[in-house]
């Protein structure tokens, strides 16, 4: 099925078979490997990218679906010389292990930030109305769909409470 | 995964137009595609309809909200009348799955979402609601999570929202159109189904007829409170659930809207509870009376015997916090 994917900021025509995910036309057919593969079921959030700037699991959703959409992936990020801020905050804090989360841990944190900024609140918010602060409680709920097993949990909330706190 | 066609409808006639028993529509896709990479689903067509016109949350005009199936669990959570109006919609879909998945799941696909049963994701199991007729392995098996209310010989598989079970204790109706075109509604405690012998007939929807919306009823001056037992603080499904919209007035409780998850093939109401509780003065005593009375005929399965006593205290914990002024 012929379809054309906007993927940071530039456009590529693919022919795919309808079940060919996002993921796996990132990775498999654009040579975008940035992105991982960990569970493949959701669960792990490794896939994590932006669909229309929201964070979305890249595994669980089909690549045919996302035509006019754009997409952006951790190359869409920042590059060498050029890093995004969670990006850099990632490397000062020491925000991974082997890394292979880290790609879709700083799209995802990326996009929570968004998120906080738009006043969502979350579950562990205190207030649904008010604008919630980004304790570190907040920032672990919010990132709890991004599993890390090497455990780097606290240095990648050290490194998202520093973007936050400089974006605030 | 099988192979399937792929349709993008373009209008809401155009998606139930190419519906049928093969057919399934899609939208965030969290739990379809989970499903068909296991191949516990396999369709033959996908309909995607997400271009279609059914993202608005709009005022009704008798004060309520009409939710369109495709709004986000983030967007319906995040939606300012809902957190001031609802809150108990608003914790119940911010209580679920994950920031990712929330951007992606919508109210339509949310109130559809099957059931986490191992035995039903597991093809190489025996399961009455995947195969019709083959048995069910959780009886008598690793059940820790199913059910302890309205299970049946055939399945005794739980039903995994949290927002339906806080839609269910606010009276919401779900908008359903059908092949013709035209549109009706019905309470969402009539459209979910209990197992009995047909565990794979889960609600009311026909082949091909497509959840257009969720109606609110207007909101009612109260205190509304979503709690969630589970294994893990965050990304677990619920062991029990409580959803709550309980109102206090001159010391006797007024208004106790409650509804169960974790407990049933559906969200759970039981309308008796309501009356032990309506027009009495709140305490431990009265609670516990309307816990018996939830937990009748509650029954264990084995590994979920825990849950009976764990959804009293749920309960009445619940009831507690929301009636702490009164009882003070």
């Amino acid at each position: 099925m012929k379809t054309t994917l906007s993927i940071n900021g530039s456009g590529h025509d693919l022919d795919l078979d309808p079940r060919v995910t996002l993921l796996d036309a990132l990775r498999q057919h654009l040579g975008l490997t940035g992105s991982k593969k960990g569970c493949d079921h959701g669960q792990c959030g490794a896939c994590t990218v932006l669909v229309d700037g929201r964070r979305v699991n890249a595994c669980l959703t089909l690549a045919v679906m996302c035509e006019g959409r754009e997409v952006t992936t951790i190359e869409g990020l920042g590059a060498p010389g050029a890093l995004s801020s969670m990006q850099k905050a990632f490397v000062e804090h020491d925000g991974y292990q082997c890394g292979y989360c880290t790609p879709g841990q700083i799209c995802s944190a990326t996009a929570m930030l968004e998120e906080a900024k738009q006043g969502w609140p979350s579950y562990v918010s205190d207030d649904l109305e008010s604008r919630p602060a980004l304790t570190r409680e907040e920032i672990s709920e919010r990132m709890s769909g991004n599993l890390c097993r090497c455990a780097a949990y606290p240095n990648i909330v050290d490194a998202i409470e520093d973007v936050a706190g400089s974006e605030r | 995964m099988k192979s399937f066609d792929y349709l993008r409808a373009g209008s809401t006639g155009e998606a139930t137009g190419a519906g049928g028993a093969a057919t399934r529509f899609i939208a965030g896709g969290t739990n379809l595609l989970d499903l068909m990479k296991l191949e516990v689903m396999t369709p033959d067509k996908l309909v995607d309809i997400n271009r279609l016109d059914l993202k608005a949350i709009e005022e009704t005009e008798d004060g309520g909200l009409r939710v369109g199936a495709l709004v986000t669990n983030s967007d319906l959570a995040a939606d300012p009348r809902v957190r001031r109006d609802y809150a108990v919609l608003s914790r119940a879909l911010l209580s679920g799955a994950t920031g990712q998945l929330r951007n992606m799941a919508t109210t339509g696909g949310n109130l559809l979402q099957r059931t986490r049963c191992s035995y039903f994701y597991d093809t190489a199991m025996p399961c009455n609601k995947r195969e019709p007729g083959s048995g069910c392995q959780a009886i008598g098996g690793y059940n820790r999570i199913h059910a302890i209310l309205g299970a049946s010989d055939s399945c005794i598989a739980t039903h995994p929202s949290d927002m339906a079970v806080a839609m269910r204790a606010l009276g919401a109706r779900v908008e359903i159109e059908g092949t013709d075109g035209t549109r009706r509604t019905q309470d969402l405690g009539d459209f979910y189904r209990l197992p009995s012998d047909t565990p794979q007939v889960e609600n009311a929807l026909g082949e091909a007829e497509l959840i257009t919306a969720v109606i609110l009823p207007a909101p009612v001056t109260s205190r509304q409170a979503y709690r969630k037992v589970r294994d893990r603080a965050s990304y677990a499904f619920a062991l029990v659930s409580v959803a709550a919209v309980v109102a206090v007035e001159e010391g006797k409780i007024a208004r106790a809207d409650l509804a169960f998850g974790g407990v049933a093939h559906a969200p759970w109401r039981n309308e008796a509870v309501e009356a032990i509780l309506v027009g009495e003065a709140p305490s431990d005593a009265l609670f516990d009376r309307a816990a018996d009375t939830l937990l009748e005929k509650a029954k264990g399965q084995g590994s979920n015997d825990f849950k009976i006593p764990l959804l009293r205290r749920t309960l009445k914990a619940t009831l507690r916090e929301l009636t702490a002024e009164a009882a003070r």
